[in-house]
């Protein structure tokens, strides 16, 4: 189960990618997610390229340590595009991935670049079938008249091989940017999100999509607000909720009407008129929004802070973290080399049950590597490091802290010092142990808490 | 922190300008940071339209405040007085260092009560709206940012596009290119021009991090107005090419 943020102890275990602090474009990491079960954790970056790392099994005599993940598959999920009508290239960022649960021994995702969404099936094969009557071992045929006696093909085992395949392409649907995607608790339809509409899907039907909600207005000049990301409830495969560049969350009802564009609540916090400036607008812009795993609260991530929202109170958030409030007087700063419009994610931590009582920790990240760990409970927050400098498993990470002005206290890094082109943008918890990934620009971090 | 080659001496410049315009009215340095940031807005909007669609999002965002600084510039009027003037005290007011920008709003955190910034009003009624046009000089350029914004939105015809400038931002470049020989321009004549190039200002915003798809920019070349238009040539024979390769492969 989920401890006290501050009561778990985190230490590194690994971390994957190049070493090289030149970073090939095509390595950023763009978007990371753990299956249902925790044993694969998928990432997705600007080339377009899905890597799957999987957990080894928990070895029985090394209790210390859980296993480790090592690289189970790899394959080219979207290519670059050119869209010859707008004279425009189509990038193969990979923006999202979703796992679906599992319901056979094949696994399922569904990967996401700006225009198109793929279904990836990925099949393990360990054994290949050896002894057929009319071909040889290489493929080649055999001439029939040299056959004197059949046998009966037998299976027999093989080195390990891990194949991806698109089983279904979902396209054409979206004239803006794809932001989200989510899956519904029905498991057999999905929402994608852009910029402007959101947009129903079944999993096996590939050439029609349901539009549930479009707000773009009729004349484009009038446009001031878009769609940031959108999820289903995690229990209620009727509901969901679409934050916007505004800082509000609607949540939806689909059995309300076909185009849901009236929302069944407006979820908004009333602007603090002591903080007004002119950023005021961009910094409440949600990036990110997430149920808790009952659906009773949602989490949603904008520029300074995460915020938690009870589902039956529309009027302001329950609970506010300030991510890092000492940028507050930076922002002119960050509007001009156009950090200010980052978009962070925000994740709660793994449970073992569907209970309320176990989403207690979020997880955000920030910049010059650093993360940050809320414990809704205890109120204690923490300020974390992904670097090669703490590699060395199961050494706990030393808490960081940064100074925002006067007097500099030893170990403490300045506002002026961060490192901006250092963002941690994206990261995922286990859903059931307590193993978090933490991207970095070209590199996934694995941390453990640290086991007696 | 982020900006690489500000000159202080622009900064510096800008005391001695002070002292020099007893006669003159001197802007308050609000209104100063606030052209600024108008003007950084604008370049923003702008600097997005190459290869790969602008992200609608931070298009959406950036013209949002470039419509509540107009607004507010409107209500105090200073929109149109911006507009009116043509001498060269105007130019220098429009392309001052965005470090004094970034040194007020530091300020402001401080709790220091800038006048005329706690009235701002969002909800600017339609009747207000139309009262103020008519008191504009120029009302085009209060359409410009919407017609900047239509040809953000709707990139039917990218090459169209490129060739739109919106009438404020070619009042920057022109700014930028005219030297209209006044009284004013030489008492500036010690102040170092060269930081008023787009380049250098667009140097510092670059300096430290990728704008993600306005990778061109690093070959953004000197700030004229034909060569705003030759980029926008050279743009266009870039895609030409592209599009020659691909039809063929």
């Amino acid at each position: 189960g989920a401890g006290g943020g501050n009561d778990i102890q985190w230490c590194f275990s690994q971390v994957k990618g190049a070493v090289d602090d030149d970073v090939a474009e095509a390595d950023i990491i763009s978007t990371v997610e753990f299956n249902h079960s925790g044993e694969l954790l998928a990432t997705g970056d600007k080339g377009g390229r899905v890597v799957i790392f999987q957990q080894e099994q928990e070895n029985k005599t090394q209790s210390h340590s859980r296993g480790e993940y090592n690289v189970y598959s790899t394959f080219q999920s979207h290519e670059p595009e050119f869209d010859y009508l707008k004279s425009l290239e189509i990038e193969e960022k990979i923006n999202k991935i979703r796992w679906l649960p599992q319901k056979n021994a094949a696994q399922f995702l569904l990967s996401t670049n700006d225009k198109t969404i793929k279904l990836w099936k990925i099949s393990e094969r360990d054994k290949r079938p050896e002894g057929y009557n009319l071909k040889e071992e290489d493929g080649r045929y055999r001439d029939p008249t040299t056959v004197t006696t059949l046998r009966v093909p037998v299976f027999r085992p093989m080195d390990l091989m891990v194949e991806a395949s698109p089983r279904r392409i979902f396209a054409n649907a979206h004239t803006y940017h794809i932001n989200s995607i989510s899956i519904n608790s029905d498991y057999e339809t999905y929402l994608s999100a852009d910029d402007l509409r959101i947009n129903l899907w079944h999993l096996e039907i590939t050439d029609r999509s349901f539009n549930i909600v479009d707000i773009k207005p009729a004349n484009m000049e009038e446009l001031t607000e878009v769609i940031t990301a959108a999820e289903f409830h995690p229990n209620s495969c009727s509901t969901f909720v679409y934050s916007s560049s505004k800082g509000t969350i609607r949540l939806c009802d689909m059995r309300a009407s076909a185009l849901c564009d009236r929302h069944s609540k407006l979820f908004e916090e009333p602007e603090d008129p002591s903080n007004r400036s002119f950023f005021s607008e961009i910094i409440s812009s949600i990036s990110d929004v997430k149920f808790s795993h009952s659906g009773r609260y949602m989490m949603t991530r904008d520029y300074l802070s995460v915020k938690i929202w009870d589902l039956n109170m529309e009027n302001r958030p329950v609970e506010t973290y300030q991510v890092h409030e000492y940028l507050r007087s930076k922002l002119c700063s960050l509007y001009e080399n156009d950090c200010i419009f980052d978009k962070f994610e925000c994740c709660w931590n793994g449970s073992d049950r569907q209970v309320e009582f176990f989403s207690l920790i979020v997880m955000t990240g920030s910049y010059n590597n650093f993360f940050r760990m809320f414990d809704r409970n205890s109120k204690r927050d923490v300020t974390l490091e992904a670097s090669r400098e703490n590699n060395k498993p199961r050494t706990v990470l030393k808490p960081r802290k940064v100074c925002a002005s006067g007097k500099r206290k030893k170990d403490e890094i300045s506002v002026d010092s961060l490192d901006f082109n250092k963002k941690i943008l994206h990261t995922a918890w286990h859903p059931k142990e307590n193993i978090i990934a933490v991207a970095t620009t070209n590199n996934l971090y694995i941390f453990q808490d640290k086991m007696n | 922190m982020f900006v690489r080659g500000l000159k202080r001496k622009c900064f510096d410049g800008e005391e001695d300008i002070e002292g020099t315009l007893a006669g003159i009215k001197a802007i308050p340095s609000y209104n100063l940071q606030r052209q600024s940031l108008l003007d950084m807005s604008l370049v923003k909007l702008q600097l997005c339209h190459m290869l790969v669609e602008p992200n609608l999002c931070r298009s959406v965002l950036i013209a949002n405040t470039v419509r509540q600084i107009q607004e507010e510039m409107t209500q105090d009027g200073t929109w149109q007085m911006i507009n009116t003037q043509s001498t060269g005290q105007a130019s220098l007011d429009r392309l001052v260092s965005t470090d004094i920008l970034c040194r007020s709003s530091r300020d402001q955190a401080e709790g220091k009560h800038v006048p005329g910034y706690g009235t701002f009003n969002k909800d600017f009624g339609s009747d207000q709206a139309q009262d103020s046009s008519e008191t504009m000089s120029t009302a085009s350029s209060v359409q410009a940012p919407r017609n900047l914004q239509s040809n953000m939105w709707e990139m039917e015809n990218p090459q169209e596009n490129k060739g739109n400038f919106p009438k404020s931002l070619d009042q920057i470049f022109e700014t930028l290119e005219s030297k209209s020989p006044n009284s004013v321009e030489d008492l500036f004549s010690e102040v170092d021009n060269s930081y008023y190039d787009l380049d250098t200002m667009l140097t510092g915003m670059m300096s430290n991090t990728k704008m993600g798809h306005c990778d061109s920019l690093e070959t953004f070349s000197s700030p004229t107005n034909t060569a705003s238009n030759s980029n926008c040539k050279s743009d266009l024979n870039d895609l030409d090419h592209i599009v020659e390769i691909l039809v063929e492969s």
